[in-house]
């Protein structure tokens, strides 16, 4: 284990995305790197959030990250727990989410994402687990953040599926498509925080985590990167929140036999 | 009206070649020992309804006994993906499968839309998806007093539900606990329907008023199968086998091994094993 002054890109990547979720947020947790940021604020400033998993557990707590969406410490813990027709159908649907969460395998810079193929759909290079609720999140939360490591891979120029509308070819596009949700307002990696430009929707790097150089952001995205001109640092991570987010995972590796939740 | 049987009598009894059918469980209670008497008995050319097909589905393809998915999330839960599923899809091995894929609201209004007798269901959806442009079984209709377009798909009318369940009643009523996903939903739009109980119990007179349970009348076979779950879990009774679905990823990868794995575990062995399996959990 690090100590306190020193700290992992995704130790911060996680952190920083905590901090982004506030009190009185109603968040639909993604699979992945969301659940941990999302427990993160719910165990330092942000005792009060809901957070609702679609597995259909509302307002739950858990000790330890889940393994899958539908862990039982989940349910265990939730203020009640629904069908899944009705989590999609009242909750969701019904506009009763602030924020959706969710990671990504491929994302372009106007926050769209691809969790379904590599390669061509009918044709696949590389078949993956698909969009899940993803499709729907993505335009019935009033916003949604995306949290995922840098990597070329990653973030493209052109993602091979649309599996989630974000800001589509940029602008108002959503607006054209009748789509009522902000979409994607938040984009935190392990070296940065993006935020998409007000006009054309392109996300812009707004704070470098400590020690992350323009020459790093832009090595690991595969577009062209627009960095804000009040390019801020991205604060380090207090002590009680590295805390609670190595205890967290620490209670996880030991619940799951070694295996990291999510 | 619910008949208690051997799971062997109660698969030959309602799965035929060439059925639709959804196993059904979101995460939790998915009816593994169910789908290995399907796998013993050969039953094939199955269409397979999931929302998240996981290891059975990935068992049963590799199997060659499905020739079409319809699906929203294919992975095997907090490992990784599926790959006997990606394996038929990419390769088509041992056979070509069909895949018709949906998102999970699209999934559970569908069900739910069957359960309700309807032909389609209604949903804000899909918008800005790439998923309408591949699945032609998607369409959109215009709300008559709003002008708002909405995404419709068709309702899930499976010929048989299979699910898992914590207990039924000695008359053939089902209780469902903890995370019940859609199956209530599925039991109710399929023509036939197997559950499978952790335990069988006298009445029901002392439960909540509110609890989801199957009235007998809208099952047809209840198998008492303790541990049937397995490796997934039974919310009251055991949790999850976290090991198993890490050593799935392993098997899944080889085919050789996959084949191996299947004779030793599942052609061999009968529903009485997963009681065992679930001891210390």
């Amino acid at each position: 284990m690090t100590s306190l002054s020193d700290f992992t890109p995704n130790e911060m990547m996680t952190i920083a995305a905590a901090r982004a979720l506030s009190n009185d947020d109603v968040c639909f947790v993604g699979i992945g790197a969301p659940s941990a940021a999302c427990n993160v604020a719910r165990l330092t400033h942000a005792p009060d959030i809901t957070l609702i998993y679609e597995s259909g557990t509302i307002g739950t707590a858990p000790n330890v990250l889940p393994l899958s969406i539908g862990d039982g410490e989940l349910c265990e813990t939730a203020v009640t727990t629904v069908s899944v027709p009705e989590m999609f159908r009242y909750w969701l649907q019904g506009g009763r989410i602030s924020i959706g969460f969710l990671g990504a395998a491929q994302l372009d810079r106007f926050g769209n994402i691809n969790t379904t193929v590599i390669g061509d759909y009918h044709k696949p290079k590389v078949r993956l687990p698909g969009g899940g609720g993803a499709p729907e999140i993505a335009t019935s939360c009033r916003q949604v953040f995306i949290t995922m490591k840098q990597a070329t891979r990653g973030m493209v120029e052109k993602i091979d599926f649309y599996t989630s509308f974000g800001h589509g070819e940029g602008g108002n596009h959503r607006e054209r498509l009748g789509i009522t949700t902000q979409g994607p307002t938040l984009l935190i990696t392990d070296l940065a925080i993006w935020k998409p430009d007000p006009e054309t929707k392109e996300f812009t790097v707004v704070s470098m985590h400590r020690g992350v150089t323009r020459d790093k952001v832009q090595e690991t995205c595969g577009w062209k990167v627009r960095f804000s001109e009040r390019l801020e640092e991205t604060p380090p991570p207090s002590e009680l929140e590295l805390t609670t987010l190595r205890e967290l995972q620490a209670r996880t590796e030991k619940a799951h036999g070694g295996k990291k939740g999510s | 009206m619910a008949k208690f049987q051997s799971l062997k009598e109660a698969v030959a009894e309602n799965l035929r070649d060439g059925d639709t059918v959804a196993f059904e469980g979101f995460t939790h209670l998915i009816p593994h020992a169910a789908a290995h008497e399907v796998i013993r008995q050969g039953i094939k050319d199955l269409t397979l309804i999931r929302m998240t097909p996981d290891i059975i589905y990935d068992q049963m393809i590799g199997m060659g006994l499905v020739k079409k998915v319809i699906f929203s999330y294919a992975g095997n839960p907090g490992v990784g993906l599926l790959r006997r599923m990606r394996d038929a899809i990419e390769n088509s091995w041992p056979r070509a499968i069909e895949t018709v894929e949906h998102s999970h609201a699209a999934m559970a209004n569908a069900y739910e839309a069957g359960a309700a007798g309807l032909p389609c269901a209604v949903f804000r959806g899909y918008r800005g998806a790439g998923l309408k442009d591949v699945n032609p079984s998607i369409k959109s209709v215009t709300c008559p007093f709003t002008g708002e377009e909405l995404a419709a798909v068709p309702a899930h009318r499976p010929d048989v539900a299979v699910i898992h369940a914590q207990k039924a009643s000695k008359r053939g009523d089902v209780l469902v606990e903890g995370i019940i996903g859609v199956q209530k939903e599925a039991v109710l739009a399929s023509k036939r329907s197997v559950v499978t109980v952790e335990e069988i119990v006298e009445d029901f007179d002392d439960l909540h008023p509110n609890l989801c349970v199957l009235p007998h009348w809208t099952v047809a076979s209840i198998v008492h199968v303790p541990g049937g779950a397995h490796p997934s879990y039974t919310h009251g009774y055991y949790d999850r086998d976290n090991a198993a679905y890490l050593e799935w990823d392993k098997i899944s990868a080889d085919r050789d091994l996959f084949t191996a794995w299947m004779n030793e575990n599942v052609l061999d062995k009968g529903p009485e094993v997963f009681a065992d399996r679930v001891k210390g959990l």
